[in-house]
């Protein structure tokens, strides 16, 4: 009887990421949504610049690899192309879609394209060696924020699922994390909506997943893990911040406010 | 034939590209072509096509880039500070190995720059545009019909070679109005096994990349890649040649600048000076040829452009040091007179002991 | 024989459309020809113009720098390119809105108050038929069938009710006589 095995549209190969680092964990979680709403083989995966660059390795769709920022307007050229088959997932980190791809994500989530975005919010540049991202936190360490981000010099943090939840445009937005079994499974889910909302054609859908790193955060794997409980989810609360098929956002707020 | 209708430049581009199977554009308004994006605007709809008016000319590029990357026809369109901005998606999709037509009716620069035609991108065009080893096929049409003609043949080398084609065009061109046909016959893409259209479970997956990270490799692939260049200038340099065969003054211009030379040419010969013309139509790869197959008769050669002197480069390149080699031009947005032509032809005839 | 016609007024006055009309009478008589607008920002009221080529041979460069005709439909399109046109050309002034007369003495010169008879004929919009008419007669270049099938190519289907006023400012243009 097999217990556990690797997911089939997950590759068996060695990933390239660090040890504690939480991307393991969320490939295996969008690898298992294909799989289980049986969509591999209409299904494109597009790959950042960050640290998941070489996801179009790992995962066994066809893959694309974008410049920086720019997946969600590559997904848009691959979903037109085919929408009515065609299933495609953007997979970024937060300086590629909340630094050099704002405007990318903004407008894809204002057309409400019909695309899935897996949004990995790390707080730190991993790939480059641990600088200042746009979702680092006030007060963070990094090596181009050595002593601390200061939000005099350098602003806030982008709140990316509550700046696009102003938009009329997008499906779904939804903020997860993974740092425990509860929140593995409550991740799972949101991005299995997140998926299932393509197919039906609801249009675009979100999920930023708050995730370790531990190697440029300076901590144990452990360590990282609590550290998004106690630092991250404070600034990032978890939730779903838009779900207009269940009338869920600011706008439906301000509609049953009036 | 079929009838021959009047049309913008920018418009026979836009009606050329939906003839060559192009269904997807993306674009973002600039003068002076925004004529294409609102006729692929109004077209597209209709034949179950796709326009999208993009939020930049990143995004817009990036979006071709998605669109060939899945296997189809695609084109954006831009004028000169905009097809900077495109840079970085022109390199990409040379490092991926991706066709796409590009169209850049060129305005004066740098910076903002004017509204009005030049021919200053020529560098930026012929050298690739944006960072790495690569090229661009760069294609330069003088008149509407070729606008049309240059355009679906663009789709077809694009595919062809697997890399972007560039409609080199500036805003004369673009918005001039002359008659056009589109009796011709379209190529139909090949197949495309590459393509990430979904593996359909019925094939290992395809990956549309410029990522790598051992250096053998990549130097192998821009090796492969300039094997491919060298093909393509050896099969696909085309240049006109006007009254050269006897011609002692050799003028070297595309697009606009060779349709002022014509008439320049003809003023010559009317005044018993052997003037001749070379026209190249792809001034990527450039017509070398051209040249050499006129330098036993030539004794001066002029480079007449709306730059402050760029494809002169290739010119002497070609002539090798064999004739000299003068720059007649105008910059800015302004176009080079027939007369202005004339005179540096008169001096040039002068000198040459002619 | 190759003519070259400088189309210059304020934007808006429709030079361009009546240059287009022209260049499409050209194309059906089976001749070589361009249209080229100067373009700009301003897309109502500034100076705007239209060169047309009409031809036997191949058209070398479409910018008209020194025209064989020359229709003003405004002072200063007039003061810009009285001196460009050709010797022994031809100027054709809108006197409804330009003043003065033409100074140069080499060229004809045909004073027309197109807005005028446009205005009341129906519409002021379409001055710029009125000179096309004229110009096409002088010239003994009306031919009623070939100006048909250019107006019918140049007027938009949006626009099929404004053909026979096209049609009627022409011929005014046509019959009119200082």
């Amino acid at each position: 009887m097999t217990v556990f095995e690797r997911p089939k549209s997950l590759a068996d190969i060695p990933m390239h990421y660090c040890p504690g680092c939480t991307h393991g964990i969320v490939h295996r979680l969008v690898a298992e949504v294909i799989d289980e709403l049986g969509i591999e083989g209409r299904t494109v995966g597009i790959a950042p610049v960050g640290c998941s660059v070489m996801a179009y390795d790992y995962f066994t769709c066809d893959m694309i690899e974008a410049a920086h920022g720019r997946a969600p307007a590559v997904a848009t050229g691959v979903k037109r192309s085919d929408p009515d088959n065609l299933i495609v997932f953007t997979y970024q980190g937060d300086g590629d879609l909340a630094s050099i791809g704002t405007a990318e994500t903004v407008h894809a989530a204002a057309r409400n394209e019909n695309i899935t975005i897996v949004f990995i919010n790390n707080a730190i540049y991993g790939m480059t060696g641990g600088q200042m991202a746009p979702t680092s936190l006030p007060g963070q360490v990094t090596q181009t924020s050595p002593y601390g981000r200061d939000v005099n010099a350098c602003g806030y943090p982008v709140k990316v699922c509550e700046m696009l939840s102003e938009l009329d445009g997008p499906e779904y937005l939804e903020r997860v994390t993974v740092n425990n079994v509860r929140n593995v499974r409550n991740a799972k889910r949101a991005i299995k909506k997140a998926f299932q909302n393509q197919i039906d054609k609801k249009g675009f859908s979100l999920i930023e997943v708050l995730s370790s790193c531990p190697t440029n955060w300076g901590m144990t794997p452990e360590k990282a893990l609590q550290w998004i409980d106690e630092k991250m989810i404070p600034y990032y609360p978890l939730g779903v911040y838009k779900d207009r098929s269940a009338g869920i956002g600011p706008m439906y707020k301000k509609e049953a406010a009036e | 034939m079929t009838e021959k209708v009047l049309m913008k430049g920018n418009e026979a581009i836009a009606e050329a590209a939906i003839r060559a199977g192009c269904r997807h554009y993306f674009g973002y308004p600039i003068t002076p072509q925004t004529e294409i994006a609102a006729y692929m605007a109004k077209r597209m709809p209709k034949i179950g096509g796709t326009f999208l008016q993009a939020e930049s000319e990143i995004a817009a590029i990036n979006m071709v880039y998605g669109v060939s990357a899945a296997g189809k026809r695609v084109m954006t369109s831009s004028s000169s500070p905009g097809i900077s901005l495109k840079g970085e998606g022109l390199s990409y999709l040379a490092g991926a190995d991706l066709p796409a037509v590009i169209v850049n009716a060129q305005r004066g620069g740098p910076g903002l720059g004017g509204i009005q035609p030049s021919q200053s991108d020529y560098f930026q065009a012929t050298r690739g545009g944006g960072h790495g080893d690569y090229h661009m096929i760069v294609l330069a049409p003088a008149s509407v019909q070729e606008m049309a003609e240059l355009t679906i043949r663009g789709f077809e080398l694009a595919d062809e070679y697997r890399m972007t084609a560039m409609i080199l065009a500036d805003g004369t061109t673009g918005q001039m109005m002359e008659p056009v046909s589109f009796d011709f016959e379209v190529k139909e893409p090949p197949a495309k096994p590459w393509a990430t259209t979904g593996t359909k479970m019925a094939r290992p997956h395809n990956i549309v990349n410029s990522l790598y990270l051992v250096p053998e490799e990549l130097e192998q692939g821009n090796l492969d890649r300039y094997a491919r260049y060298e093909l393509i200038k050896e099969k696909e340099a085309k240049a006109e040649m006007y009254l050269t065969d006897d011609a002692e003054i050799v003028i070297a211009a595309f697009g606009i600048a060779a349709r002022v030379s014509r008439n320049a040419v003809d003023e010559a010969r009317a005044n018993g000076i052997k003037a001749g013309l070379i026209r190249p139509i792809t001034v990527w790869p450039f017509p070398d040829k051209a040249f050499k197959s006129v330098l036993p008769h030539t004794k001066a050669v002029l480079s007449v452009e709306l730059s402050m002197g760029q494809m002169i480069e290739d010119v002497l390149l070609a002539v090798n040091g064999q004739a000299p080699v003068t720059l007649v031009n105008r910059v800015g947005g302004m176009i080079p007179s027939p007369e202005q032509v004339y005179q540096a032809i008169v001096e040039a005839a002068k000198k040459g002991g002619n | 024989m190759k003519r070259e016609f400088l189309f210059s007024g304020f934007g808006g006055q429709g030079l361009l459309f009546s240059g287009k009309v022209l260049a499409y009478k050209g194309l059906i008589e089976d001749k070589n020809v361009s249209w080229l607008p100067s373009y700009g920002p301003e897309m109502r009221g500034g100076t705007a113009s239209c060169g047309v080529i009409i031809s036997d041979e191949p058209v070398g460069a479409p910018i008209v720098l020194h025209p064989d005709v020359l229709v003003a439909m405004n002072l200063p399109s007039l003061d810009r390119y009285e001196p460009a046109v050709k010797p022994g050309g031809l100027i054709l002034v809108d006197s409804s809105l330009i003043g003065r007369k033409v100074e140069r003495t080499d060229v004809s010169v045909l004073y027309v108050p197109a807005t005028r008879l446009a205005d009341e004929n129906g519409t002021s919009t379409l001055a710029n038929m009125v000179l096309v008419g004229r110009l096409l007669a002088e010239l003994g270049e009306y031919n009623e069938e070939t100006v048909d099938t250019a107006l019918q190519k140049c007027v938009s289907a949006r626009h099929q009710d404004l053909l026979e006023l096209n049609r009627k400012m022409m011929e005014i243009g046509k019959n009119y006589e200082e």
